[in-house]
């Protein structure tokens, strides 16, 4: 038998005779109706309608707070993502990671049907404990909900102090909880939701002796390249430090031919000792509000939000680990910036006055809008579709901040077919953003840079940092490269079709 | 800040009797926040002296979403320096109330509504405790006493002993306890006799008997507590003594609740339900 490849197998005869005896059933509409609706989603009157649009939301560039619950409580060593609520949820958070990373990941549901949203999800939680303790051995089981425990109100501390008194599990057993009703916020606040959980449940009240770490919170950030990158450059600067929620052996660990359901994470005395260090540092800002405000109210400690991304933000990260810790940036980490800004200049000629759309999480958007700018390129169009009020002012100020940011506009809480018909009244050079904007892409012809979460259709940019020099050393190769394969795609057959760019 | 929440059967009285309780307790130099966590919204009414405020839910509802609710809009004050805020919730027969409850809650804590010189914050709790949301108050980290206001009738009765069962729960898995029963009198026979003996019963106490007067009802027309319309009046004394009661009381427990069979005989005992009737 002869396997078709999937690239072309539709436009066989076959299917194709298929899809056109289908017509008779669906998209009846005759093919000069499709293309005149088409063109008219194209033009300005139709923007105006789509952006009076109410109550639909339309490919938005978000994931669900679970989502964001389950990948924070997985960079915990032997800790198992624990989710109250239906089985399907679950389903879609593994298989959204597992695109994404290529690896396997492991998480629980308490598979609540029905009669759970009637009597309440105590059984599901008891029983669902008692399972994953005694299948899985975790260290900790780190809870988190979906939208029907939410709606009902089950009581995730109650339920737990429940499981402890009826010995389902071990009275010290770590069972951290974060309430993360999908239907409120994004990925981002459940991030950030089960991450004060956690360390509310490992701190516990008890503090000892300053030991003097820095602890590092990367916020929800999908690039495991950053993660190893984080560690390389604290032991370039001579920093102890620790990462709170280290996903990179868990979405990133070695093929040995052995599978391991617990691949590393921050182990969790580390994590316990956090409580003592000299001070948090997170790089992302809006999916560690709550932890930050938890960790300098409740710790005393001090804190500070440093988001690396881009020369200008990753010079201020170092001044400001420099001011903490006193310690001198070393010349290692100088030469790296000196070699990207080297990289940069040869670059820019390609970048300068180019128009950039956005879209993704808050802070990746300022991080790129930061960078984009360094190199003369022009932020034009911002979309956020998880950004709040807060987001919205500092990515305003952040264009207000450079000459480059004038035509910029910042779109808070819209969506992907918003961006699209931006695309078409005002378009610009280069689309940066997820996977899923490779079909705005595939209509209106706007070269893609993937960066962001998800990433599925590419392997492995997930493994390279766009933190720090380095990192935007990657950022630069990669925007510049996509600028310089248009140039090629637009002037193929003509004498502009160099060999030198 | 003692956090508290007044439970109780539909139509008992909670509101009012919440509301000149809080009345009497700001007059008393308390600072003090009632919640109202009833959809329809009337937990308020005569500490603002107007009717239902803005409510979290109308004000989400309006703008399509909470994240973008300002503390202001919701948080009024009333007589006293009262603050007020009402959770609000769906039209009846639609929706789901109880998330309504854990929606506004969650609202007022993120943002700092209790604020830091807050001594009372009460939660006037619609009827039973019917589902997850309506338990909201009374969670881990929120109230930790809870007051049930009944009256001498037998479903008042039968209510209040749900209630404790409901507490119960709570009380096993988080500190939650009972700081007695509020009779708002119905001017039964032997009421009073009857909730001090159910009190006995739930483990509890009657902290406070309130005599039945339509100066209440006087004051509730001009959406003003008796203590603010009449403060002379006698029946402003007892808001003020059941207050006091409350602002002192340390008796809390973690309630008994009884049978159906125990509260039946415990009405017969009294005289109030004829043998021949139960079996009837």
């Amino acid at each position: 038998m002869k396997i078709r490849d999937h690239s072309d197998l539709f436009k066989q005869q076959d299917y194709q005779e298929q899809f056109e005896r289908k017509k008779e059933f669906e998209n009846c509409w005759p093919a000069e109706k499709v293309k005149e609706v088409s063109d008219w989603t194209k033009t300005e009157a139709y923007k105006e309608l789509n952006f009076k649009r109410e109550n639909v939301k339309i490919n938005p560039a978000k994931a669900c707070q679970p989502l964001g619950a389950v990948f924070c409580a997985s960079g915990f060593a032997g800790s198992m993502p624990f989710v109250q609520g239906a089985q399907g949820c679950v389903a879609y958070f593994r298989s959204h990671l597992s695109r994404h990373f290529k690896e396997p990941f492991a998480a629980i549901s308490t598979s609540m049907t029905e009669d759970a949203a009637v009597f309440g999800g105590l059984n599901n939680m008891l029983e669902g404990l008692e399972n994953a303790y005694t299948l899985y051995n975790p260290k900790m089981i780190s809870v988190c909900t979906t939208c029907m425990a939410e709606v009902i109100g089950d009581d995730l501390n109650a339920y737990i102090k429940t499981s402890k008194e009826k010995g389902v599990v071990p009275q010290d057993l770590l069972i951290p909880f974060a309430n993360t009703p999908s239907f409120v916020g994004s990925h981002i606040v459940g991030y950030d939701n089960m991450m004060k959980g956690i360390l509310k449940a490992l701190w516990a009240g008890k503090k000892g002796e300053a030991n003097g770490k820095i602890n590092i919170i990367p916020g929800f950030d999908t690039y495991t390249g950053n993660y190893h990158e984080i560690k390389r450059l604290m032991s370039l600067m001579g920093i102890d430090a620790t990462v709170l929620a280290d996903v990179s052996d868990t979405f990133d660990s070695p093929n040995t031919g052995e599978y391991k359901l617990y691949p590393g994470g921050t182990a969790i005395p580390d994590a316990m000792d956090g409580v003592n260090a000299l001070a948090t540092v997170a790089l992302q800002k809006y999916s560690t509000v709550k932890t930050m405000d938890y960790i300098q109210k409740e710790w005393g400690q001090k804190t500070l939000t440093l988001s690396p991304i881009g020369i200008r933000n990753t010079d201020n990260f170092f001044e400001e680990l420099s001011k903490l810790t006193n310690k001198p940036v070393p010349a290692a980490i100088e030469a790296e910036r000196g070699r990207v800004v080297d990289a940069m200049v040869d670059s820019h000629p390609y970048v300068h006055g180019k128009r950039f759309a956005l879209v993704g999480d808050p802070d990746i958007l300022l991080g790129m809008m930061s960078l984009i700018m360094e190199m003369g390129g022009e932020p034009v169009h911002v979309v956020c579709t998880n950004g709040d009020k807060h987001f919205e002012a500092e990515a305003k100020e952040l264009l207000a901040s450079s000459p480059f940011g004038a035509h910029g506009t910042v779109y808070a809480g819209k969506d992907m077919w918003h961006l699209r018909s931006l695309l078409f009244t005002e378009p610009v050079d280069v689309l940066i953003g997820n996977s899923y904007a490779k079909f705005l892409t595939q209509d209106t012809g706007t070269p893609l840079v993937r960066i962001g979460f998800p990433l599925f259709d590419r392997h492995h940019l997930h493994r390279q940092p766009i933190i720090g020099y380095q990192g935007a050393l990657n950022l630069v190769t990669m925007v510049v490269n996509t600028v310089l394969d248009e140039l090629d795609r637009k002037t193929e057959g003509s004498a502009s079709f160099d060999v030198i760019r | 800040m003692r956090q508290i929440a007044i439970y109780g059967k539909g139509g008992i009285g909670k509101s009012t009797t919440t509301q000149n309780l809080v009345a009497a307790l700001a007059e008393a130099g308390h600072k003090c926040m009632i919640i109202g966590c009833d959809p329809k919204a009337d937990s308020t009414r005569l500490i603002l002296n107007r009717k239902a405020q803005n409510t979290v839910m109308d004000m989400a509802r309006e703008k399509g979403t909470v994240e973008d609710l300002e503390l202001d809009e919701v948080l009024l004050h009333g007589f006293k320096n009262i603050k007020c805020a009402e959770s609000g919730g769906p039209e009846p027969g639609v929706g789901c109330a109880g998330r309504g409850v854990i929606t506004a809650i969650n609202f007022l804590e993120e943002n700092g509504a209790y604020g830091d010189d807050t001594d009372f914050v009460f939660y006037d709790v619609l009827g039973d405790v019917v589902c997850g949301g309506f338990a909201m108050p009374i969670r881990e980290g929120k109230a930790k006493e809870i007051y049930i206001v009944t009256s001498g009738e037998m479903m008042a009765m039968y209510a209040a002993n749900n209630i404790s069962r409901g507490i119960l729960k709570y009380a096993q898995s988080g500190g939650v306890r009972l700081g007695g029963l509020i009779c708002n009198s119905r001017n039964t026979d032997k009421e009073n006799e009857l909730i001090s003996e159910l009190a006995t019963k739930l483990g509890t106490q009657m902290i406070h008997f309130v005599p039945r007067d339509n100066e209440v009802q006087r004051a509730e027309l001009r959406r003003k507590t008796v203590i603010e319309y009449a403060p002379e009046h006698k029946q402003a004394d007892e808001y003020r003594a059941l207050a006091k009661k409350i602002a002192d009381n340390k008796n809390f427990v973690v309630p008994t609740p009884i049978t159906m069979d125990e509260l039946e005989k415990l009405l017969m005992d009294y005289g109030i339900m004829e043998k021949e009737e139960v079996v009837a």
